[in-house]
């Protein structure tokens, strides 16, 4: 029997004093509780008699009371300091609050989460609708891209599954138009694109496949697994799918650092994050 | 190759009217009247052998005159020939761009203009057309003016007509009354003799015929140079020569960027129109068709002749006379030669006004009391549109009349939906997903944000790429607002896909409010408070459903009902909250009822709001409580108290397949024989549930298309006959 990966043992929860604090600290700890992980609160800010004493209360009612939790208090730019922790503590994980619509003004600006996204030298996750009592994860959906973090992403997508009894893999292969090297201008051409689209599919499925195969049995077991490919904008048509098919989890490859010239143009992964459809996994692969 | 003789002979039909309207078209924009039919010949014979339409037709449109007519008149500052010979050399650069934009498969061009404002644009080019020819019909060469004078000189014409007689003048007039009438009368002349002619023919023939009597009885023919058209005696010796003098002249960039734009407007739109009659539903490759005609514009302009577009009264002529292919197009400019050859005498008799006529009866066509009400009929806004477009365009010129359009169509999208943040921030990004669902192979297309004329070259490049013969569900629940632009361009998808098998439906419109009954009318989501008046407006899906209510002698209630008690008890629904029910078909005194149902999963910020459509059937007898699921729609169940997972023996197949579950297992399993487990795998899939008294019965977690909810019903209804017909004795079947 193949062991069982863990690829999530310590989390890192970075918090405000926001009103979706408590909601955002049950969710924590249940996460770190499902993954036996150990989780650390990290605030950026001066540590108060009073905050301290409003997240002990807080605290007090998280239902999972045997996860290991420590608690960081320190000073610095935000950004800066959470980027610190995560690389000096060896955090596999960062957990965020998020807003699910980003309107243009901070899409062009940036907010902190969007930062760490991108800086961040773990995976991350992000928190669209926290809930203080349990919203069962169904159905992950996870990118299938031709890229060398893909396996990875699919794999942490199964154990997410594995993990929160998730019953419903979809891996989504977007296929970005431009590989069906047809521009459809009448009837033959139409015909040669969608005989294109067939062999690109089944192509793809293949190499989904070939990836399935090497994810330990451990994990695949009670999960259905459906493959779906998209002809479409590569980080959007995810999206609008996992919109579509109301995911509750959407798992991603990392991008790669973005230049200004990204922010303008935006692709892949910009287009989620401004405009969320459900929680997000951002995989990054670390050995 | 067997075709050729239908070929020959609808090109011949065709040629028939485009002599006429060549040579008119030509003089409407007072450019020699041998210019249209050089057009027509050069498009003609270049389209038929480099396009990529099928049976279109190529010539000098009427959507230019009023481009043309601006150009000939500033660019030559009075003299008319001179500014035709700057004109010549605008057509010439126009065509290069044309086939410039062939080259970068701009094909799309004229999807970005809202159509209301194109119509606007086109009954503008009519009044235009019309109010110049009008004083030409009656026997006025010389009036002049903007577009706006002429029309309000028309009164003052006919008054000094009959008041201050001039022979010539009055008799003119009588020829283009009479050929008005002729116009006007001929589609209600029931005689095979008069329609195997068309009626611009007539004109030419009768008109002519009445000079050749006049000469035979020896009388002096009362029309006098001035009043007949002029042809060149040697083409050769008075061949146009292009002048490229003007070319650093604004006002000549202005003339080629207006031509260009309206040539590709026109013919982008006739290729599309004309597609649809194709007998053969063959899809035009605009792009090679935009190459094929600039270069036909490029050749024509260097012959002298007007710019070349595709036009649609000619080209559906030729879909009507039986031409299959491209042929037809080339033997309609092959007759044209063979008319200006062979009766170059006779062409000469032809009197302006009888020309003129068939030019104003053009220009009213374009321009219609009837388009006007056609148009209010879709929504007040489009006729502020349209009426903005046109008079914008009358008053100033088309590239400003059409730009206002545009602006006026975007200013009321944004008062409509009181929303400026809803196009600018969602404009730029890709809004369509479009992917083949798995179970059924149809493909389903999802719309979020809004689709109006700025972005549904998106959905429409999408929707280009899925072959004809395949069913298309379009699900336009996350999409917020869709103009009239969009349902318009919608409209002509499910004729082109039903033509070759397929099928699009278009689904989640039906809580979108709309203005009027029309069906392109504009659509806006609206709030649960304001969903009223749903019946009022509907959509084609709820004219689909109305059908099918009828095909079953049931009944169809659009409203939205919150009386959904019987629905509450089933498992699928207990841990929701189901919001309202609406476009209800009840049946069978009330025992069965399709259904669409909106409820929200989930409470607070994780709230979500569903809607699916449902088959309700009420019980006679009880049967046990259970759900059977393949996937999808009740994962979440497998969590719930008191639910065992039940095996039939047997039958590992649909062990595999299904997820059975309910309280009772003894029961169940008796109900679940062989007979019922083959008569579930033999049928597609649905969702199944039991709450003792009645059967749930859903398909997938969305609304379903009119198709899909009619087999969902006759899935339905043999469900509960298997169930219920076999004794009478009101046992369930093999118990």
């Amino acid at each position: 029997m193949s062991s069982l990966p863990r690829p999530f043992k310590k989390l890192l929860f970075g918090f405000a004093f926001s009103p979706t604090l408590e909601d955002n600290l049950h969710e924590a700890t249940r996460l770190a509780y499902y993954f036996n992980a150990t989780l650390i609160l990290l605030h950026v800010g001066e540590k108060t008699k009073e905050k301290t004493n409003s997240l002990q209360k807080l605290l007090a009612k998280i239902e999972f009371s045997d996860v290991p939790i420590t608690i960081r208090w320190e000073q610095g730019k935000p950004e800066h300091v959470i980027l610190q922790n995560c690389s000096n503590l060896e955090v596999d994980l960062l957990i965020l609050g998020a807003i699910q619509h980003e309107n243009l003004y901070q899409f062009y600006v940036g907010t902190l989460a969007r930062k760490l996204t991108r800086k961040v030298g773990c995976s991350v996750l992000l928190l669209i609708k926290p809930s203080v009592v349990r919203v069962r994860c169904q159905h992950i959906v996870v990118n299938g891209l031709d890229a060398p973090e893909t396996p990875v992403a699919i794999t942490d997508a199964f154990y997410m599954a594995y993990a929160l009894g998730a019953q419903q893999i979809t891996i989504v292969e977007e296929i970005r138009p431009e590989e069906v090297q047809v521009t459809v201008e009448d009837d033959q051409s139409l015909k040669k694109a969608t005989r294109m689209k067939a062999e690109l599919k089944s192509r793809e499925d293949l190499r989904v496949s070939q990836i399935l195969g090497e994810i330990p049995a451990i994990l695949r077991t009670g999960v259905r697994v459906k493959m779906q490919s998209i002809f479409g904008k590569r980080g959007y048509s995810i999206g609008h799918y996992a919109e579509v098919v109301r995911a509750d989890l959407l798992v991603m490859n990392a991008p790669h650092e973005p230049t200004i010239w990204d922010r303008i143009f935006p692709h892949d992964i910009e287009y989620i994050l401004s405009d969320l459809p459900t929680d997000l996994l951002i995989v990054r692969k670390q050995f | 190759m067997k075709n050729l003789p239908k070929n020959i002979f609808s090109g011949f039909v065709v040629s028939l009217i485009a002599l006429p309207l060549g040579l008119g078209l030509a003089l409407a924009s007072e450019a020699p009247p041998i210019s249209g039919v050089i057009a027509a010949i050069a498009g003609g014979v270049m389209v038929a052998i480099l396009g990529g339409s099928n049976v279109t037709i190529a010539g000098p449109g009427n959507g230019l005159v009023i481009v043309l007519l601006g150009a000939i008149t500033t660019l030559g500052a009075g003299d008319f020939y001179q500014g035709y010979l700057y004109t010549l050399a605008a057509i010439i650069l126009s065509g290069v761009l044309l086939l410039l934009l062939g080259f970068l498969k701009m094909g799309q061009l004229a999807d970005f203009f809202p159509a209301t404002a194109i119509q606007g644009m086109l009954a503008a080019i009519g009044l235009g057309i019309l109010a110049k020819q009008f004083h030409v019909m009656i026997g006025n060469n010389d009036a002049g003016g903007s577009i706006m004078e002429l029309l309000l000189k028309i009164p003052e014409g006919l008054w000094a007509l009959f008041n201050e007689p001039n022979p010539e003048s009055l008799f003119a007039a009588g020829i283009g009354f009479m050929s008005l009438i002729i116009l006007m009368f001929y589609a209600r002349v029931r005689n095979t003799i008069v329609q195997s002619v068309p009626a611009p023919m007539w004109i030419l023939i009768l008109t002519i015929a009445l000079s050749y009597g006049y000469t035979a009885v020896q009388v002096a023919y009362p029309l006098g140079d001035l009043f007949l058209i002029s042809l060149p005696d040697n083409i050769i010796d008075s061949w146009a020569m292009p002048d490229f003098g003007a070319w650093q002249k604004e006002e000549f960039l202005l003339a080629v960027i207006a031509i260009t734009l309206i040539a590709s407007i026109e013919s982008l739109l006739s290729i599309k129109a004309i597609d649809k009659l194709d007998p053969l539903s063959r899809r035009s490759n605009v792009n090679k068709d935009l190459k094929a005609l600039g270069l036909a514009t490029i050749f024509s302009g260097i012959l002298g002749g007007l710019n070349v577009v595709t036009v649609i009264a000619r080209s559906s002529v030729n879909v009507n006379n039986g031409a299959t292919n491209r042929s037809s197009n080339f033997f309609h400019a092959l007759f044209l030669v063979l008319f200006i050859l062979l009766f170059q005498a006779q062409l000469k008799r032809i009197p302006l006004a009888a020309l003129a006529a068939i030019l104003v009866y053009t220009g009213y066509k374009l321009a219609t009391p009837d388009l006007f009400r056609r148009i209010a009929q879709v929504g007040k806004e489009q006729l502020v549109i349209f009426l903005a477009t046109l008079l914008t365009t009358l008053l100033t010129n088309l590239i400003t009349g059409i730009a206002f359009g545009i602006l006026i169509t975007f200013m009321i999208h944004i008062i409509i939906n009181r929303n400026l943040g809803l196009f600018l921030n969602h404009l730029s990004k890709p809004n369509i997903l479009v992917y083949q669902e798995a179970d059924t192979g149809n493909y389903y297309v999802s719309i979020k944000h809004f689709c109006s004329f700025l972005n549904f070259y998106k959905l429409k490049n999408k929707l280009d790429a899925i072959p004809e013969h395949e069913e298309v569900v379009l699900d336009f629940s996350m999409c917020r607002f869709v103009d009239h632009t969009a349902m318009e361009g919608l409209e002509h998808y499910t004729g082109a896909f039903q033509k070759k098998g397929g099928h699009v439906e278009i689904i989640g419109l039906d809580i979108h409010e709309a203005d009027s009954v029309h069906p392109f009318a504009i659509r806006k989501i609206l709030p649960l408070a304001a969903l009223k008046p749903i019946e009022k407006y509907f959509t084609k899906r709820q004219q689909g459903l109305e059908t099918v209510a009828l095909d079953y002698h049931w009944e169809y209630l659009p409203e939205h009902n919150e009386d959904i008690d019987y629905l509450q008890d089933f498992v699928f629904f207990r841990s929701k909250e189901i919001s309202y029910s609406y476009n209800h078909l009840v049946g069978e005194a009330k025992h069965c009822k399709v259904l669409d149902i909106e409820f929200a999963e989930g409470k607070l910020i994780a709230k979500e709001v569903v809607k699916t459509s449902a088959m309700y059937l009420e019980l006679e007898q009880e049967l046990p409580v259970f759900t059977l699921d393949k996937e999808g729609l009740l994962q979440w169940l497998y969590g719930l108290a008191g639910f065992a997972d039940i095996e039939i023996s047997n039958h590992p197949d649909f062990n595999r397949r299904f997820y059975l579950l309910g309280e009772n297992s003894e029961a169940i399993k008796a109900l679940f024989a062989d007979e019922l487990v083959l008569f579930l795998e033999s049928h597609p899939y649905y969702h199944i549930e039991s709450n003792g008294k009645g059967l749930l019965i859903m398909k997938k977690d969305r609304i379903l298309g009119v198709q899909e909810i009619k087999r969902m019903i006759y899935f339905g209804l043999q469900l509960r006959q298997f169930l219920f017909a076999s004794e009478g004795d009101g046992i369930p079947k093999n118990t």
